[in-house]
Formats: structure tokens, C-alpha cells, sequence
């Protein structure tokens, strides 16, 4: 990646942000708080790894990417958005009665959305069938799904890692946000899903580590991802991040999970966006 | 009954899959370490590399063929009923229904003529939970010839649809080339003093009871209500205006079946007296499959005499 390439990633991450606490706060609801941790690889996904086209959102051709943890709807719409797929001044409509932008992702009512989801646990196993199916067919097709460290508390997510490693899926690329929170606090203390990586590692992926706000780190990430193409083994990447990632008052704080920015909040958030932009541009 | 012949639905089940896999190139089918059980075996041996045994984890099995069915194939999932409609209720509702997409849930051992394996295994609520998931198509096919059929007209038709197939083998009556239509009900027998609207493998015993009736001067109305959801609605309403009393028989618990499905019509649109002849409200058990359907009065007996006395007969 070039030094004007990553620049760009990083002022369209600093717009998703703004998506998100935009959206979020036009609905008064939402999760700002785990679609600002996953906001850089949101933009990485949808403006350089992924082989899609938001013309022709339909294409069978396409790459698929299934978010598993469906309440960061927030993140995902706003890099949809971004990215041309339907106009960013609807992003404030979200979760309103007339909207199309729905809580949680529906495929059949928001365009570039791949499978509906929101039910945690279920999106893994969807995009563990795409991937399948794209193996089937003999299609060139890579699948990706963002999921929650909390979300690994769910069987489902094992049921789908043990599928994907028994049918050699290596085209099937599994994220996780691990940002360490889930609503009701730590995730260590709610429910201690660690060892994550051994986890992963026994159930038959090759596991990346990666600081999950560094697109160097990203990137080197999913060149592995394709580097295991034809090692039959699945990816998953394992990224440490901060929830709330670049919203100061946001940052690792569970409250923040489900909870919309007020107009005070949402203003001083979007004016640290703005300096953030500011320093980006000025580097 | 003894010279008719007798086949389980289950296994015009895997018999279709692989007639239909012969054309439907499209067609895949998924199965969790039951394909003995449920047939898709059947299918599997001519069509191995379209066949994805999922191991014993049906939750992710329905989300796979969620998956799979984005990617413009046409998944059949199959299990036990206990599993397909109950274990992955809410796999089916959230991913399947609520996107509305073009799965097929073929599940077998419904009801209690599962027999010796007992409660744990014998689903009586499939299409109470089936029927609650807006879009879904319900069905249960009353014969071999009419499952066969069905399994083809589900794969024609576009969206979700759910089939629940027997265990048991159980008369065959339909004749080869029966035009099975979904959402159509089949009046097998004329009648005025009652009728008897039967779904799956009750269907035959309907037309025991109907016949028994006959020789003691009732003229009773047989219908074969294949399609549980959407209901045959004209079908139902002709039959409470023209016959006046109403018997339905599933092997389903009398709640949130089809029972219920033809009170809520009548109730609303044309109240009319109805028995609903079912599982009331228990468990099953343990036992060979004719005894236990006679145990719990799944039988023609039963229906004669409840239809008997609607008629204060």
C-alpha cells in the first residue's frame, strides 16, 4: 500500500466514523460503540479488499461479507454508504419508521447488504454456506464476517468454524473485533472466550493477530488470507481493538455498547472527528 | 389394509431428492449425520459430491443452506422434525424467514409415529412454529405419491418452504401422476353432514372414518389439507357452509396446528362447531407406532366417534 493510498483509507475511516455517530444519533438509538472499533476494517473491506461493485450490488460474482455481529449495522452502512451504495444523507433515517436502513442489516431492504443478520452466532455459519457454495460452483468468490469477541460465546460460531475447516474453506476469512466489551461489561468477566487465537488454531485456521486500527497490520492480515489460498485451511484474523475507537468519551467504555450520542455529545464527537481529519490531511 | 401398499414419506423423501437431482443440477442437499434416517442417503449415493453432511449441529446446518441458497442453489435441509423446526427455530425464523429465502427444510419423523424412540424425538409443535414465521410454506404430504410431488413442487416454487415426512410406512392411495398443487386442498370424499379435513398420515385414516360413516347413513366430507400454510381457505369455508360441523385430524399437538389454523378461519368468518382431533396437550411415548397412534386416538375409530357426536349420533 502506498503512503497516498493509506492516507485516503484513513480519511475515509475518519467519514465512516462520522457515519456512525450521524446515524446513531438521527435514530437516538444504535451501537456506536462496537462499529467505531470495527470502522477501519469496514473501510478497508469495502475500498480496497473486496472485489465488489456498488452499481451492481447483485452480482453473482461478487465477494460476499456477512456481519455477524448485525447490531454494528452503523459501521457497515456508513462504509456501504461511503462507498456509493445508496446516498450517505440517509444514514440519519436510520432505525426510523419509514426508513430502509433497518437496526440491524437486511438484504433485502439496503442495498450492498449480503445476508440479513442481527440474531449473534448465526452470520458465520451463513457466510461458511456462501463460501461453500462459491467452492461448489467453482466461483472465484472470497467471503468475509466481522464477529464480536462477546458473539464467540454463542455455539453456533464453533459449529460454523468446525464446518468451514472440514470442507477446507479457504476462502472464507473470519474477523473479530476483539474489543474486549460486551454489554454487560469485560468480556474476561462476563464470559471468558479466551484463549481466542487457540481456539481458532484447534478448530483448524490459520490465525493472523493484528492491531485492528493500523491498515498496515490490515493489510498484512488479508495478504495472508490470500497467501492460504489452496491450504484448505480458513482465516481468522484476530484483531485487538479499542471500542468506541476515536470518539474520546466513547473509548472502552461498555456503556457505550447500545447507547445513541446526545446532541452535546454528538457534537464535540464530530468536532474530534474533524481534527482528526485535520491532522490526517496535514501529515 | 393389509394387501395396500405401505411406504414412509421419508423415503419418497430421498426418492425425490434423487429423481429431481437427475435435472435440477442446482439442487444440493445437507443433511446432519441422519442421512440413514432421513434418506437423503438415497441421494447421496447417486449425487455424493451434492451432498454436505453437517455433522450434529443443525443450527449451523440451516444457516449453511442460508448461505448456500445466496449463492443460487437450492438447499434441502434435512433432520428430524425435532431439530429442523424446534433446535433451529430461530435459525429458521431470522435467516431463512425474515430474508425470505429459497430454502427447503425437508423434516422427517414427525409426530409420535416416531414410536420407540419416544417423547425426546417425537415432534408434535412443527407446524405451531412453522406456521408463525411470516412467508413460510407448510406442508405434509398424506401419501408416498403425494410426497414425491411435493418435493418437486417445492423446488419449483421460490421461497421457504417446510415438509414434514413420517417415519412410519403408511398407505399409499394417490395415483402416479396425482397434480399435487401447493396451498390446494383435495376433497376425497362428497359430503353434507360433516367434514372431516385431515393433513399427512391421518389422511388415510380420514378415509376409513369417511367410509365407516357412509355405511351408517352419515355423509361425511373427506379432505386432504396437504398444504398446512397458506390454507386452503375456499376449501375450509365451503366445507363449514355446506356441511355445517367441522373434524380436523393431525398428528400434531391440538395446539397451533392445523386445527387451530381452520378455527381461526371459521371464527372470524364463518363460526361453525369444530372437533380438533390431535395430540392434547402431552407428551408422547415409547411404543410401537400403529399402538400409539390408536393410544391417542389418531385412529379411524376416533374420528368416527367424535364426528358421530357432533351429530349427537
Amino acid at each position: 500500500m502506498t503512503s497516498a493510498e493509506k492516507k485516503a483509507l484513513k480519511l475515509n475511516a475518519v467519514s465512516v466514523r462520522e457515519g456512525i455517530l450521524t446515524s446513531t444519533h438521527g435514530a437516538k438509538a444504535g451501537h456506536p460503540g462496537g462499529s467505531l472499533s470495527a470502522a477501519d476494517v469496514f473501510t478497508y473491506l469495502y475500498f480496497k479488499e473486496m472485489r465488489i461493485d456498488p452499481k451492481d450490488p447483485k452480482n453473482p460474482d461478487r465477494d460476499r461479507f456477512v456481519l455477524s455481529k448485525g447490531h454494528t449495522a452503523p459501521g457497515l452502512y456508513s462504509a456501504l454508504a461511503l462507498r456509493g451504495y445508496f446516498p450517505v444523507e440517509d444514514l440519519p433515517t436510520l432505525r426510523h419508521i419509514d426508513s430502509y436502513l433497518q437496526g440491524h442489516p437486511n438484504m433485502n431492504t439496503v442495498p450492498g447488504v449480503d445476508m440479513s443478520t442481527g440474531s449473534l452466532g448465526q452470520g458465520l455459519s451463513a457466510a461458511a454456506g456462501m463460501a461453500k457454495g462459491a467452492k461448489f460452483l467453482g466461483k472465484d468468490v472470497n467471503v468475509y464476517s466481522l464477529l464480536g469477541d462477546g458473539e464467540l460465546a454463542e455455539g453456533q460460531i464453533w459449529e460454523a468454524t468446525m464446518f468451514a475447516a472440514h470442507y477446507k474453506l479457504d476462502n472464507l476469512c473470519i474477523i473479530v473485533d476483539l474489543n474486549g466489551l460486551q454489554i454487560d461489561g469485560r468480556t474476561c468477566d462476563v464470559m471468558n472466550t479466551a484463549p481466542v487465537d487457540e481456539k481458532f488454531a484447534s478448530f483448524g485456521c490459520d490465525v493472523v493477530q493484528i492491531n485492528g486500527h493500523c491498515f498496515d497490520d490490515i493489510e498484512r492480515a488479508f495478504d495472508q488470507f490470500h497467501a492460504n489460498k489452496g491450504s484448505g485451511k480458513p482465516t481468522a484474523i484476530l484483531m485487538k481493538t479499542t471500542k468506541g475507537k476515536g470518539v474520546s468519551y466513547m473509548e472502552d467504555k461498555a456503556g457505550w455498547h447500545g447507547k445513541a450520542p446526545n446532541d452535546e455529545e454528538y457534537a464535540q464527537g464530530m468536532a474530534e472527528l474533524e481534527a482528526a481529519r485535520k491532522e490526517i490531511e496535514e501529515a | 389394509m393389509a394387501d395396500i401398499k405401505k411406504v414412509a414419506t421419508r423415503d419418497s423423501y430421498g426418492n425425490a431428492l434423487k429423481e429431481l437431482g437427475a435435472t435440477a443440477e442446482n439442487l444440493v442437499v445437507l443433511d446432519a449425520d441422519l442421512a440413514g434416517a432421513t434418506k437423503t442417503g438415497i441421494f447421496q449415493k447417486v449425487y455424493p459430491d451434492r451432498h454436505f453432511d453437517c455433522g450434529i449441529a443443525e443450527a449451523n446446518m440451516i444457516n449453511v443452506a442460508a448461505g448456500l441458497s445466496t449463492m443460487g442453489l437450492v438447499p434441502f435441509a434435512s433432520t428430524f422434525a425435532m431439530f429442523a423446526a424446534g433446535r433451529a427455530y430461530e435459525q429458521v425464523r431470522n435467516t431463512i424467514g425474515y430474508p425470505h429465502l429459497n430454502v427447503k427444510i425437508g423434516a422427517t419423523h414427525g409426530g409420535i409415529s416416531v414410536g420407540e424412540d419416544g417423547a425426546s424425538h417425537q415432534c408434535c409443535e412443527d407446524f405451531a412454529l412453522m406456521r408463525t414465521i411470516p412467508g413460510m410454506t407448510v406442508m405434509c404430504p398424506s401419501d408416498d405419491v403425494e410426497a414425491r410431488a411435493m418435493v418437486k413442487a417445492a423446488y419449483e416454487m421460490t421461497g421457504p418452504v417446510y415438509m414434514r415426512f413420517g417415519r412410519a410406512a403408511t398407505p399409499v392411495f394417490h395415483e402416479e401422476g396425482f397434480n399435487f398443487q401447493i396451498g390446494k386442498a383435495e376433497v376425497l370424499q362428497d359430503g353434507t353432514d360433516v367434514a372431516i379435513i385431515a393433513t399427512g398420515i391421518m389422511v388415510p385414516e380420514a378415509i376409513e372414518a369417511g367410509k365407516a360413516l357412509a355405511a351408517e347413513g352419515i355423509s361425511a366430507r373427506v379432505i386432504n389439507m396437504a398444504t398446512i400454510k397458506p390454507l386452503d381457505e375456499a376449501c375450509v369455508l365451503a366445507a363449514a357452509k355446506e356441511c355445517g360441523k367441522i373434524v380436523t385430524v393431525e398428528e400434531h399437538s391440538i395446539i397451533g396446528g392445523l386445527g387451530e389454523a381452520v378455527c381461526s378461519l371459521l371464527s372470524e368468518q364463518c363460526p361453525t362447531p369444530v372437533k380438533r382431533i390431535g395430540v392434547n396437550d402431552e407428551f408422547g411415548h415409547s411404543g410401537p407406532a400403529a399402538a400409539l397412534l390408536k393410544a391417542f386416538g389418531l385412529c379411524a375409530d376416533n374420528i368416527v366417534a367424535q364426528a358421530k357426536a357432533m351429530l349427537g349420533k
